[in-house]
């Protein structure tokens, strides 16, 4: 195998700018498997922001792939928030009880400081270690869940659909809060030298809220609360769809956008063409018993439906790799990229006559 | 007819309450509760679980459709009515997961389809084994949303299918949904991927009908 060409950095913003770096860039979004590497529990391993900093550098180095991610969890905010985080020995830590039990509560929410808290702090000191480490070689992914989706853990998922339909006004409250703490937590990340953002946001998808009602509220609250955001943002669906709404999403100027994988990722390319980096879209959760014929078709599949004139990232449709995928999986992605996602992608040209 | 259905299903569709609210009473006016259920209800509550399946819908239209019936079918055919299908006996659980949004929407869809369950709320695996046992429960509905929890299943089916052979372990919930033999891998005997197959899996285990 030549000498790269590109660092994954440079590779990276080619492909955000819409054109072909020298091979398809890899995103494993890895956040447990550092502990392994380390030989710590997850929760001991979440416990110190030196341990995901070492554990990152670790993977990248092992797989050879194109990022470093300082995502612990999703429930860091909520811990941040005084809410309860639950953690497990083989799978990531969830939100406990709901910490907003009744709407009165809502208007006396204080935000959280970002730097001073300490699950957030963790965080931050991770991402200064990594930048320390890697410098302009590849780029930190960093990453907040959208002010929309966030209440899922704050007040429980039946509250706040219930909320949505019927009290807008309590909503619109809880959303200006929750905006607000956002775009804090994302730009102290950005300031510790993560890269762009990841603004999860599932709640968005067609697959959680019909568009209608997503025109009406988690867009609004992604367009305000991305342009305060001091770097560039990827919207991921953690699964859910993207195609029906990559025109909005667009409107909304983030970058990318993570899709799932039950949607044709040809399909959503041609929706996203020049406009908007498609990241996916590997199914993680398949991915725990794939052989290597399933690796390779999976990968040549995404590449062969996305990579042309760049604007592609490949990753898993989660936006999170679970535990117990192994590392020969990993591995075997990592080699198929490396043999199928060279471009200019000849072999695709081939296979099309 | 199909008008009455169209109407009903787009009254949930679009969460209006008062407008499915209407369409009972107008139906109840020469029909029986019982009939609104299995001519108008659990067509229409399949209708969008499938819609969801294949992207037409959103989850919290099939939430809120699932709420709305359950109220509606509440305030039609009580508990107590003896309308209610009773058999097969069976129970709901979340199994070692803090996700409980799937098992409710389940038991909603569940009876506002007319059927009879329990809810054994949220259970580790040992609780679950002991009272399915002690309840001599005939179908066990187990939701998860976390891939850990799934796999969890596998140790209940472990313990179970020594002792009771006319159980039927059913499961669903998004890590099913995303990777489709799943639910063969940890033993399951049956899975649901929308809430409305619950309605099809009891109702083609259902031993009787309503008591009379
Ligand atoms: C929205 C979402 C979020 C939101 C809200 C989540 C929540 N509920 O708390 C946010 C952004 C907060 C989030 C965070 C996380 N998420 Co998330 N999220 C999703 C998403 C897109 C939808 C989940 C959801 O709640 N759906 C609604 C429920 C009701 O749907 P359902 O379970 O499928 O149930 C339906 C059917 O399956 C069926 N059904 C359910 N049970 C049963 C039972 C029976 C018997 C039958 C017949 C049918 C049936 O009926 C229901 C209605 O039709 C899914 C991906 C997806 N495409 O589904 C990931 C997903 C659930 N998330 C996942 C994970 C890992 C997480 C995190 C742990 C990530 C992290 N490291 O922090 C956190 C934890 C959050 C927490 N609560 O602590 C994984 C879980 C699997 C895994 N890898 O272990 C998923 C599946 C993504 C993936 N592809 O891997 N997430």
């Amino acid at each position: 195998m030549s000498e790269p060409k590109m660092t994954s950095l440079q590779r990276v913003l080619t492909t955000l700018g819409h054109e072909e770096p020298d091979r398809v860039p890899l995103f494993l979004l890895l956040t447990m498997h550092g502990a392994k590497e380390l030989g710590l529990s997850i929760k001991d391993y979440f416990s110190k922001g030196e341990y995901v900093a070492e554990g990152q550098l670790r993977l990248l180095e092992k797989y050879g792939h194109d990022c470093l991610y300082s995502f612990f969890y999703a429930p860091v905010e909520i811990e941040a928030w005084g809410g309860e985080v639950l953690y497990q020995d083989d799978g990531p830590p969830n939100s406990g009880q709901p910490f907003i039990t009744d709407p009165s509560a809502i208007s006396k929410l204080k935000i959280p400081d970002v730097k001073e808290t300490p699950a957030l702090a963790k965080v931050l000191e991770a991402t200064r270690l990594m930048k320390k480490e890697i410098g302009d070689k590849a780029p930190i992914i960093g990453v907040v869940m959208s002010p929309f989706s966030l209440p899922v853990m704050q007040t429980g998922f039946d509250a706040y659909l219930e909320m949505i339909y019927k009290d807008r006004p309590l909503f619109n409250s809880l959303m200006e809060i929750n905006e607000a703490f956002c775009v804090k937590w994302a730009n102290a990340q950005l300031e510790a030298g993560a890269t762009a953002i990841c603004y999860f946001d599932p709640l968005s998808s067609p697959t959680i809220i019909p568009r209608e009602l997503y025109l009406q509220t988690g867009y609004h609250v992604a367009k305000r609360t991305i342009s305060r955001i001091n770097g560039a943002t990827a919207t991921h669906m953690a699964s859910g769809r993207a195609l029906p709404i990559i025109a909005d999403l667009t409107a909304t100027k983030t970058a990318a956008v993570g899709i799932s994988a039950a949607e044709n990722i040809g399909e959503v390319k041609e929706a996203c063409r020049g406009k908007l980096t498609v990241l996916g879209n590997l199914n993680g959760i398949e991915m725990i018993h794939w052989d290597r014929a399933e690796v390779k078709a999976a990968v040549q599949n995404a590449i062969a439906g996305a990579a042309s004139g760049g604007g592609f990232i490949l990753s898993d449709n989660h936006g999170e790799i679970p535990y117990q995928v192994p590392d020969e999986v990993l591995l075997a992605i990592s080699e198929a990229v490396n043999h199928f996602g060279n471009y200019p992608l000849d072999w695709l040209v081939k296979d099309d006559d | 007819m199909p008008e009455i259905v169209d109407n009903f299903k787009n009254a949930l569709l679009s969460s209006d309450e008062e407008g499915a609210s209407a369409i009972l009473d107008q139906y109840l006016l020469k029909h029986t509760p019982l009939q609104f259920v299995e001519e108008i209800v659990v067509k229409t509550l399949d209708d969008i679980g499938s819609g969801w399946e294949n992207g037409d819908y959103a989850l919290s239209q099939v939430y809120m459709s699932g709420r709305i019936c359950e109220a509606l079918l509440d305030r039609a055919l009580p508990d107590q009515s003896g309308q209610r299908w009773h058999k097969p006996k069976m129970a709901i659980a979340l199994l070692s997961d803090y996700h409980s949004l799937g098992k409710k929407i389940v038991y909603s869809v569940m009876r506002a389809g007319g059927f009879q369950l329990v809810d054994y709320g949220r259970v580790e695996v040992e609780e679950l084994v002991a009272r399915v046992t002690e309840d001599r429960l005939e179908v066990i509905m187990i939701s998860v949303l976390m891939l850990s929890s799934a796999l969890q299943v596998k140790e209940v089916v472990r313990r179970l299918s020594p002792r009771s052979d006319n159980l039927k372990i059913v499961v669903g919930g998004a890590p099913f949904r995303l990777d489709r033999q799943l639910w063969q891998e940890v033993g399951a005997d049956a899975v649901g991927y929308t809430a409305s197959d619950a309605l099809h899996i009891a109702s083609s285990l259902q031993g009787g009908k309503a008591d009379e």
